[in-house]
C-alpha cells in the first residue's frame, strides 16, 4: 500500500437544524483510496454529515477540507470546481424520472465536458456496461427494479470519473446477493479508478467486507465515539455502544435471554 | 501529451497496437477506424496485442476505444491479448463485459407514421372512457355510503380541505370577480351610453354575474388552484405508495381521499360563487358611479329589479355542479397518476384542462336546459 495521503479532512464539524444540534465536534481524516464508512444507529445524523460533505447543507461550525481547501469557506466558483470531483449515489438512485438511463448518465458529461454527442454515447454505454446495465440505454427509471436503479445511479455517479464517490445507504432495499455484488462493484471501481469512497451505511456485512476506515456517530451524545478500521473496532473497542452495534447487539440479546456468549 | 497510436508486427500473425501519451476524454483520442484499417490491410492477423509502456494517464477515453477494438476483433474472430494493458484497464474491461448485454433489452426506436399515431391517440382516448366512468361510478357508490353513514374518512380532512378551498380562496376570488365586474361594466357602458341607457349597465352586470359568470370564473379559479392541488397531492401519494397502503388496509381510497375533497368543493363552490356575485356587482357599481354618474341607490334598485331569483338559483346550481366537476377531474387524474415525477406533472396539467373543459361544457348544457324549461 502506498503511503496514506489525506484526501478529505473534517475538523470540528457541527451540524444543526436551527437550534437543534444533530452532531457536534466531528474530526476525522479520509485518506486517498480509503473506503471510509460513516456508521451509527438510525437517526444519528449520518445522512446529515454526508449532506455537509457533498455541499448540500452548510454546517454551523467547522471545516470540510478537500486536499487542503476548506469547502464551505471557498468562493461559489471554487466550490463548484470541487463538487465536479464528486460522484454521489443517493439512497434510492435519484435518477431523473423524465429522462432515459442514457440521458441520465449523459447529463453530467454534456454539462461539464465538450465531447461530441457520439463520444458521449460511447462513454454512456461504457459506464452502463460497467454497472451491468448494457443495453438498457433507452429505459426509463420507472421501468427498472430497485437494484437496477441503484446501479444506474452509480453509472451516473461515475460518469465524470470522480475522485471521490459518496454513497448514501448503498445496500438499503437490496437482497443480500445484490448488496454483495454492489459491494464488489464499489471495491472494483475503487481499485481500478483509484477513487476515494465514503459510504453511509448500517449494513454490518458491507461494513466489514469493504470498509478500511470509519467513524461511529452516536445519537445520544451527539458526537463521534469511535473511529478507525471497523474490523479493529469490533475486536478491540471498549465502548459498549460500538460493540453492541458491530455485533448486532449480541450482548444485549444475550443478557435479555439470560444466556452466556 | 497527445494520445498517439502506432502499429507494429512482431511476427506475421500478431498485430501490436502501441499506445502512447495521455488517453483521456478531453484529449482527441484517435478513431477506431485506424485500427480496423490496419487489421484489414496486409497479412491476415490472428492475434492483437498491446504495447503500453509509453502510456500516460488514461480514463474512459481509452476504455471506449478499447471496447470498440475488442468488439471488432471478437466479430472478426481475432484473439486479443490484454495482458500488457494496465491492471486497472484490464479489470474495468472485465467488469464491462461481466454482464452480457441483455438480449431484447434494447428498445426499437422505429418511427411511427403520422396516421398510426393519430389512430393510436384516438384509440387511447376511447380506452380512457371506461376508466373515467368507473371512477365516477366508484365516487357515486362512495357518496351513497356517505348518505347511509358508512363512508370512512377523517372528519379533520374534510374541514382542512374546506378551509383550503373555501376561506383561503377568498382573496383571489375577490380580485378576479371585481375585475370581471369592472370589465363587463366598462364594455357595456361604452355601447349603452350611445343610447343614453347607462342605467342598464346595472342589469347587464347583475344578470351576467349572478346567472353565469360568477360561477364560471370561480370554477376556473378553483380548477387552477384546488383541482391542480388535488391532482398533485393524490399523484404524489400514488408515487409514494400511500394509496396502495390504504387499499391493503381495506380502506377505499375513493372514500378516504376523494369523498372529503369532493364534499368540500361541493359545499364551498356555491358560497364562493355567492361572494363572487357580490364582488362583481361592486365592480360594476364602481364604474357606474365614477364613469356614468349613476348614484348608488339608482344602481342598487336597477340591479334588484333586473336580477330574478331564478337567475340566482341557476348560478348557485351551476357553482355546485362545477365544484363536483373540478373535484372529480382533480382527484381522477391524481388517482390515475403513474409512478414518477413527470407523471405527477402530467396529472396536474390534465386535471386543470379536464376541469376547465368540463366547466365550459356544463355551462353550455345548463344554459340549453334552462332555455328549454324557460327558467
Amino acid at each position: 500500500m502506498v503511503k496514506a495521503e489525506p484526501h478529505i479532512v473534517v475538523q470540528e464539524l457541527t451540524m444543526a437544524y436551527g437550534d437543534f444540534v444533530i452532531q457536534r465536534d466531528l474530526t476525522f481524516t479520509v485518506n486517498r483510496s480509503d473506503i471510509f464508512i460513516v456508521m451509527g444507529g438510525s437517526g444519528c445524523g449520518k445522512s446529515t454529515l454526508l449532506r455537509a460533505m457533498v455541499g448540500l447543507q452548510e454546517p454551523v461550525k467547522g471545516k470540510v477540507m478537500y486536499q487542503g481547501v476548506s469547502f464551505w469557506d471557498a468562493e461559489q466558483k471554487e466550490r463548484e470546481g470541487i463538487m465536479q470531483n464528486f460522484g454521489v449515489l443517493y439512497q434510492s438512485g435519484a435518477l431523473w424520472s423524465s429522462m432515459t438511463l442514457a440521458e441520465n448518465v449523459a447529463l453530467p458529461l454534456r454539462e461539464y465536458t465538450d465531447l461530441s454527442p457520439d463520444r458521449i454515447n460511447e462513454v454512456v454505454s461504457l459506464k452502463l456496461s460497467l454497472v451491468g446495465l448494457a443495453g438498457f440505454e433507452e429505459y426509463y427509471p420507472s421501468e427498472l427494479s430497485g437494484g437496477m436503479k441503484k446501479r444506474a445511479g452509480l453509472a451516473r455517479a461515475i460518469a465524470l470519473d470522480p475522485e471521490i464517490l459518496f454513497f448514501d445507504e448503498p445496500s438499503a432495499g437490496l437482497d443480500p446477493v445484490s448488496a454483495r455484488l454492489l459491494d464488489n462493484l464499489i471495491l472494483e471501481l475503487r481499485d481500478s479508478l483509484g477513487a476515494t469512497v465514503v459510504i453511509v451505511t448500517h449494513e454490518l456485512a458491507s461494513i466489514f467486507a469493504i470498509g478500511n476506515n470509519s467513524v461511529f456517530l452516536d445519537a445520544g451524545t451527539k458526537t463521534m465515539i469511535a473511529s478507525g478500521d471497523p474490523k479493529e473496532l469490533v475486536a478491540h473497542s471498549s465502548d459498549p455502544r460500538v460493540r453492541s452495534f458491530l455485533t448486532r447487539g449480541a450482548e444485549v440479546v444475550a443478557a435479555a435471554w439470560g444466556i452466556a456468549l | 501529451m497527445k494520445p498517439e497510436l502506432s502499429f507494429d508486427r512482431p511476427d506475421d500473425k500478431t498485430l501490436q497496437i502501441r499506445l502512447a501519451g495521455d488517453w483521456i476524454l478531453r484529449a482527441d483520442v484517435p478513431a477506431v477506424g485506424e485500427v480496423t484499417e490496419e487489421i484489414g490491410a496486409g497479412r491476415p492477423v490472428e492475434q492483437v496485442a498491446f504495447h503500453t509502456s509509453d502510456l500516460g494517464r488514461w480514463d474512459a477515453g481509452l476504455l471506449t476505444f478499447l471496447v470498440k477494438v475488442i468488439d471488432h476483433c471478437v466479430r472478426a474472430g481475432i484473439h486479443t491479448d490484454k495482458s500488457e494493458l494496465p491492471r486497472g484497464v484490464q479489470r474495468l474491461l472485465a467488469l464491462a463485459s461481466a454482464v452480457p448485454e441483455k438480449k431484447g433489452a434494447r428498445k426499437e426506436s422505429a418511427r411511427i407514421p403520422f396516421l398510426e399515431r393519430v389512430g393510436d391517440s384516438a384509440v387511447r382516448v376511447w380506452r380512457s372512457v371506461p376508466g373515467m366512468t368507473a371512477f365516477v361510478g366508484e365516487v357515486f357508490v362512495a357518496f351513497l355510503r356517505l348518505l347511509t353513514g358508512k363512508a370512512r374518512f377523517r372528519r379533520s380532512d374534510l374541514f382542512l380541505t374546506i378551509q383550503q378551498c373555501g376561506a383561503q380562496a377568498l382573496p383571489i376570488v375577490s380580485l378576479i370577480s371585481i375585475l370581471v365586474g369592472l370589465i363587463l361594466a366598462f364594455i357595456g357602458a361604452i355601447q349603452l351610453r350611445i343610447f343614453g341607457a347607462q342605467i342598464y349597465v346595472a342589469s347587464l352586470v347583475g344578470i351576467a354575474m349572478v346567472r353565469a359568470l360568477a360561477a364560471v370564473m370561480t370554477g376556473v379559479i378553483m380548477s387552477g388552484r384546488t383541482g391542480a392541488s388535488f391532482a398533485a397531492q393524490l399523484g404524489t401519494m400514488q408515487v409514494n405508495e400511500e394509496i396502495d397502503a390504504l387499499k391493503t388496509l381495506g380502506v377505499s381510497p375513493v372514500e378516504f381521499l376523494v369523498l372529503p375533497r369532493m364534499l368540500a368543493l361541493f359545499l364551498m363552490m356555491p358560497l364562493l360563487s355567492l361572494y363572487a356575485d357580490l364582488m362583481g356587482i361592486l365592480g360594476g357599481l364602481a364604474i357606474g358611479i365614477t364613469m356614468l354618474d349613476l348614484n348608488f341607490m339608482e344602481y342598487y334598485n336597477k340591479t334588484r329589479e333586473a336580477v330574478s331569483i331564478n337567475d340566482f338559483w341557476v348560478g348557485l346550481f351551476s357553482a355546485a355542479v362545477f365544484g363536483v366537476l373540478v373535484a372529480l377531474s382533480g382527484c381522477m387524474r391524481g388517482m390515475q397518476c403513474g409512478r414518477s415525477a413527470s407523471a405527477v406533472g402530467e396529472a396536474t396539467t390534465s386535471a386543470v384542462v379536464t376541469g376547465i373543459v368540463s366547466i365550459v361544457v356544463a355551462t353550455a348544457v345548463i344554459t340549453v336546459i334552462c332555455n328549454v324549461l324557460n327558467i
